[in-house]
């Protein structure tokens, strides 16, 4: 009899017969999250079409379904749209570039020191991320060891200078997010079974040949996952622009905050941030339709 | 794994030459990597030694006195408590939250779970400007100032997607029939989940709970939107860039880099002996 309560009960919380306690342990979270992410969003939905009010008094502004807000927010930061866009790929493709032999590396060649390398992948995250950014401020900077070399050997001229230029805007993004990309690359090289790689080579495969044919395909899920992790903080991103660029490298990031301190033009901020969100979302959608990886989410 | 040697004939130099390439380049990489990674690190560490008076961007002179002082500068531990307060509370909270859902999607089959799915991956989707301005907009709707509790509101909300995503691989990697066998002694669903599954999971929450807290402590962009007066780690380092960060901001750095690790190890080292056992 008891065996048959104990089979009884098994089969409900296994194969999901109804029950409400899915819910209740959903509640409190949805509840959280649709109160303070859904509503926000959809308030900054409203706050995009507002124009100034009657009154003149700043930061004051009424509900007027004002669409051209849209137009005249595009308009005025095309550039900065761009930049964001152009800035946050090369980050995600240099970060690939480095990340993937670094994830391959310890997937399969760390042997008993794996879990160690995967902690020390995380680490340089626990010092703060903006100490990290003006680390490389000083790195790149007149007192650092780039310049000096880069100019003995006439790779940059005397005059030239690292810091203050999108080259050190990128190289901060792409350091800042690097874990990111690393550690997804890594969770899908690491599930590879060793012997799909010995086969390859047993059917004649060199080792250009097994990593096009077999490893690449099969870290896609981690390719696509990082891409996607170190691009959506890449294109939003403003600390690095403010930090390590000057002002003809300032990115759509840069300009919300600027609208929203020290203009308090909240409709022109909202509809930045509304088409900023917009981009990506199309942007992951189209990618991960594309890929095919869409057990992802 | 045993193999047997068997004498290889003498290969050309093209073909050794790509074994070579195979066999090592990619350790020489990962060296170069990891010293990539950890530059910056050495040098926020390196700094913290600097005995400087205002401006800690070029080297005066060695010095412990930054170590012995760490709240020499004002602001600093200020800022730091801010953070560390902010930081236990949202992570205690996300933590709770998100391992209540992990747990639903994990263990449960029900309508609207691709929906709530969706509604877990779009606050990661969504970048982080736009989630701070989205919210500091609402909070002004609705006359609230910003500050502390609206900041912990701010960072239990990011944080929740980690902590259920990072749950839930770790439900999903979990035998079932480690759970079946309980049931088969007579352990009731209750006492299956305290003395089977929780146990099972918690290095998962565990690791989640780190995440949210690394999160929240290193948030700068929501913090500065909804943070009004008050001051974080983050923020006073954004804020004090321009006219100078004190070194006793480096050693708060790198005190948070060592504790972490040390934190992940004794984690990593005691999963290994039970393993081991």
């Amino acid at each position: 009899m008891a065996f048959l309560q104990a089979a009884a009960k098994r089969a409900n919380s296994f194969t999901g017969k109804p029950s409400r306690l899915p819910y209740l342990l959903l509640l409190p979270g949805l509840a959280f999250l649709s109160i303070f992410f859904i509503l926000p969003i959809l308030n900054l939905a409203a706050t995009s079409t507002q124009s100034p009010a009657a009154s003149g008094e700043i930061g004051s502004y009424v509900q007027t379904f004002q669409f051209s807000n849209y137009v005249n927010a595009f308009l005025e930061s095309r550039e900065q749209f761009a930049r964001s866009f152009i800035y946050a790929t090369l980050a995600t493709l240099l970060a690939l570039a480095i990340s993937y032999p670094l994830a391959y590396a310890i997937a399969f060649k760390s042997g008993r020191w794996k879990n160690l390398l995967v902690v020390l992948v995380v680490a340089p995250f626990f010092t703060s991320f903006l100490l990290r950014t003006i680390a490389w401020k000083q790195i790149l900077g007149e007192n650092g060891p780039v310049v000096g070399p880069l100019r003995a050997l006439h790779l940059i001229g005397p005059q030239t200078t690292l810091t203050a230029s999108a080259f050190a805007v990128v190289t901060g993004m792409t350091y800042n997010f690097l874990p990111f990309m690393t550690l997804p690359l890594y969770a899908s090289l690491d599930r590879i079974d060793p012997r799909t790689l010995e086969a390859a080579g047993d059917l004649y495969a060199n080792g250009f040949t097994t990593f096009r044919k077999v490893t690449f395909p099969l870290s896609l899920p981690g390719v696509v996952a990082g891409t996607l992790l170190t691009f959506i903080p890449a294109a939003g991103d403003y600390v690095n622009a403010a930090i390590l660029g000057n002002p003809s490298t300032k990115m759509v990031g840069n300009v919300i905050d600027s609208r929203f301190f020290r203009i308090v033009d909240y409709p022109t901020a909202a509809a930045l941030s509304f088409m900023l969100m917009a981009a990506i979302l199309i942007l992951i959608t189209v990618y991960i339709r594309r890929s095919g990886t869409e057990e992802l989410i | 794994m045993s193999t047997v040697e068997v004498p290889v004939p003498t290969l050309p130099f093209g073909k050794r030459f790509t074994r070579w390439f195979g066999r090592n380049t990619i350790r020489i990489y990962a060296v170069v990597g990891f010293t990539y990674l950890f530059i910056p690190v050495l040098y926020t560490f390196a700094f913290s030694f600097n005995d400087s008076a205002k401006s800690n961007l070029t080297w005066v002179g060695f010095t412990f006195k930054n170590w012995q002082n760490p709240c020499g500068a004002p602001e600093v531990c200020d800022a730091l408590g801010n953070s560390i307060r902010i930081g236990l509370i949202a992570t205690t909270v996300a933590t709770i939250l998100g391992t209540m859902i992990a747990f639903a999607l994990g263990r449960h089959r029900f309508r609207g779970r691709s929906a709530t799915n969706t509604l877990i991956f779009l606050p990661m989707a969504t970048p982080e400007v736009v989630l701070g301005a989205s919210l500091l907009a609402m909070f002004l709707n609705f006359g609230i100032n910003p500050g502390f509790w609206p900041t912990v509101i701010a960072h239990i909300m990011f944080c929740i997607s980690f902590v259920v995503v990072t749950v839930k691989a770790r439900i999903a990697s979990l035998d079932p029939r480690l759970e079946q066998a309980a049931m088969d002694l007579y352990a009731n669903e209750r006492e299956t989940f305290r003395r089977i599954t929780l146990p099972l999971v918690a290095p998962g929450i565990a690791g989640a709970a780190l995440l949210a807290f690394s999160l929240s402590f290193d948030d700068f962009i929501i913090t500065n939107f909804n943070s009004g007066t008050i001051n974080t780690f983050p923020k006073f380092v954004y804020v004090s860039a321009g006219r100078g960060i004190p070194a006793q901001a480096n050693v708060v750095g790198s005190s948070m880099f060592f504790l972490a690790l040390f934190i992940v190890l004794t984690g990593e080292l005691i999963g290994r002996k039970r393993r081991k056992r």
